[in-house]
């Protein structure tokens, strides 16, 4: 990884609610290299969506606050104009949602909804980019692609409206993609599908992919490296095989053991991460973990900075290396 | 683990079958069809299968919750598709369930010391002087504090109010738990802490449970024995190691080699190995005549070639192809 695509940097994003502000994204940074998939994990609540909705500026600002900044292709996605944003989205960024069965518009043909942001954005006539649309639906994986280019999202099941966004997304070849909880609706048969096919997509048309999921199961048969979120912060950043074999934020640890395995089988209980996570209008001011942590000490009473365990695994822990 | 606690024979549940005075002919949907399997008492008996399999209606129609369209559900001795009204209503705190969506199966106008409190009150477990005190102690059984009996179900988080629909199907005093999904709602760092609970009240409890789940990796930790289903059909039943280390049924294998393991080593290898499904479940209203798997079966050539048998007319019998593994497949009769 040598050249970074996407930089996002300290990134805020903050809502003011009449009980107080609610510091969703609490200044992330990472980093996204050409043909990588970055898989970004966390609980609900942990404001990974979040994070990279407000990528995409798709939270309305009068609801939200955002600081820091985006580099994408040489700009701050952060300060561009609504048109130019609008230039971006769909085109070199690309977002497929968590739900097929409500992001795909129901009173329209798939074809149709396909071919929008081509047209759009391409300014090709529409019989061409109805050939482009055919050839997407084609690519992932869905039969008589001609005959099915005008049907409506009823006529498809889960994890075909899962694939039609995908083709959607992939329209204009975007040089990103960002995948919300892809999967997270569909059967694991299907899961291993969506999963195999952006794989391939991303070996062969060479896009970068941003995976958010709560299963690290995905994460490890997906990722090429794993940020591991919690209460609006990052806490771990690594290699995916690194964070599976020698993780080292408590939270990380915690969320790998707390996992039943379909591998093997014991019959001690599952290490539980006991208690939940903190309320993010009253943010803590020490450790955000502190609360659930058992290796907590006096230090952690300060938010923990920055720890590098090497030049590409790094942890926010006071611990760090020593647990 | 000696007595079948539960016996289901051949349960069916076919939902919009003909009824009422013109008969007019409707659209059938085989939710389950002809499913046979015994629960044995003090053991966890996991149900696994992909949304739509029917796996929710056999738990629903085992306990009732649904009058079974064809078939016997004997629990100890007694056939509870038979009864009704209220020689069934007098039976039904024997066997409970635990929903799976604990924002919804909470009365959010109830204070919690009366939804844990209904069915001791109901089924007269207790005299009522006694009912608070009772609540009090099965909060504190499954992890909550006494406190908490005066609030509403608002003010507790997921994995809390799962607590509390544990308590409320304790508080009937079960044997017979028909758990449905009940940590598919919740985060992955409180999935354990339930599972433990579980476990736990079943040792103190002597509980038996029907657990229901899509995820394999969390029934396989849980349960005894697995049932596997597919289209409205168990395809495979067996203790849980054998299901995993030696599965029969192409459905269960290709199920199991699509589960993530997070693990990236192990999931680069079994990339290789990886049997992906195509296609998708048909619909149960128009299920395949033979096979209902047989739509998508990598294995259904070997089948025709080695057996003479065309899967997509002839329907495997469910069998006992090794001792206490069953499995409804032509590769085995």
């Amino acid at each position: 990884m040598d050249e970074a695509l996407l930089e996002v940097e300290d990134l805020h994003v903050h809502f003011p609610t009449p009980d107080g502000v609610v510091q969703a994204v609490n200044g992330i940074s990472y980093s996204l290299g050409k043909q990588e998939i970055l898989a970004i994990v966390g609980e609900s609540g942990s404001g990974k969506s979040v994070g990279v909705l407000s990528l995409l500026r798709l939270i309305p600002t009068r609801d939200c606050e955002v600081q820091g900044s985006v580099h994408f292709e040489g700009r701050d996605l952060l300060q561009l104009s609504d048109a130019e944003m609008r230039e971006m989205r769909g085109n070199r960024i690309a977002m497929v949602f968590q739900d097929p069965m409500t992001s795909l518009n129901p009173v329209l043909r798939i074809g149709d909804q396909i071919q929008e942001s081509i047209i759009e954005h391409q300014g090709i006539s529409e019989k061409v980019a109805k050939g482009r649309a055919i050839e997407l639906l084609a690519l992932v994986g869905i039969p008589e692609a001609e005959k099915r280019y005008r049907h409506y999202p009823h006529q498809f099941s889960g994890g075909m409206r899962q694939r039609i966004m995908i083709a959607a997304g992939l329209a204009c070849e975007p040089s990103v993609l960002i995948a919300d909880e892809p999967t997270t609706a569909l059967d694991v048969t299907i899961q291993a599908q969506i999963i195999d096919l952006v794989k391939r997509l991303c070996r062969e048309i060479g896009m970068s992919v941003i995976w958010i999921t709560h299963d690290l199961g995905i994460v490890a048969g997906l990722a090429d490296r794993v940020a591991v979120m919690y209460a609006g912060k990052i806490v771990e950043f690594a290699p995916v095989d690194q964070l599976f074999k020698t993780p080292q934020h408590p939270y990380s640890k915690g969320l790998l053991n707390s996992l039943p395995r379909l591998d093997t089988r014991s019959e001690k209980p599952l290490e539980a991460i006991e208690g939940l996570p903190p309320n993010l209008i009253h943010y803590p001011t020490s450790c955000p973990f502190l609360e659930r942590c058992s290796y907590k000490t006096e230090q952690c009473q300060t938010p923990p900075e920055k720890q590098s365990i090497s030049t590409t695994h790094e942890v926010w822990c006071h611990h760090a290396g020593k647990l | 683990m000696t007595e079948p606690l539960v016996q289901v024979k051949n349960l069916s549940m076919h939902f919009g079958q003909a009824s009422g005075f013109l008969k007019r002919p409707q659209r059938v949907v085989k939710a389950v069809d002809n499913v046979s399997l015994d629960v044995f008492e003090g053991e966890t008996l996991g149900l696994v299968g992909e949304s739509g399999c029917g796996k929710s209606t056999l738990g629903r129609s085992i306990l009732q919750l649904y009058k079974p369209t064809a078939g016997t559900v004997q629990y100890r001795g007694t056939d509870l598709v038979q009864l009704e009204g209220k020689a069934l209503r007098k039976m039904r705190n024997r066997f409970q369930m635990i929903y799976q969506d604990p924002y919804a199966s909470l009365n959010p106008r109830m204070k919690i010391a009366d939804i844990i409190g209904e069915p001791m009150y109901i089924h007269q477990l207790h005299p009522r002087s006694e009912i608070r005190a009772e609540v009090e102690k099965i909060l504190e059984m499954v992890g909550l504090t006494r406190e908490f009996a005066d609030r509403y179900p608002h003010e507790f988080s997921g994995g809390q109010r799962q607590r509390i629909g544990i308590a409320r199907a304790l508080a009937a005093q079960p044997d017979f738990i028909v758990a449905d999904e009940p940590i598919s709602a919740l985060d992955v760092s409180i999935q354990a802490q339930i599972i433990n609970l579980m476990r736990n009240l079943q040792s103190q409890l002597k509980l038996t449970y029907l657990f229901i789940a899509h995820d394999l990796a969390v029934v396989r930790h849980i349960s005894d024995r697995m049932a596997v289903m597919y289209l409205g059909k168990v395809m495979e039943l067996t203790d849980s190691n054998s299901i995993y280390e030696n599965p029969l049924h192409p459905y269960t294998q290709s199920l199991l080699s699509a589960i993530p393991i997070p693990d990236p080593e192990k999931e680069r290898e079994r990339e290789a190995n990886r049997v992906l499904l195509e296609g998708e479940v048909p619909s149960p209203e128009n299920p395949p005549k033979g096979c209902a798997f047989c739509t998508r079966c990598p294995r259904k050539q070997e089948v025709l070639k080695s057996k003479q048998i065309d899967c997509s007319t002839q329907a495997p019998q469910f069998t006992e192809a090794k001792p206490g593994h069953w499995t409804a497949c032509h590769l085995y009769t």
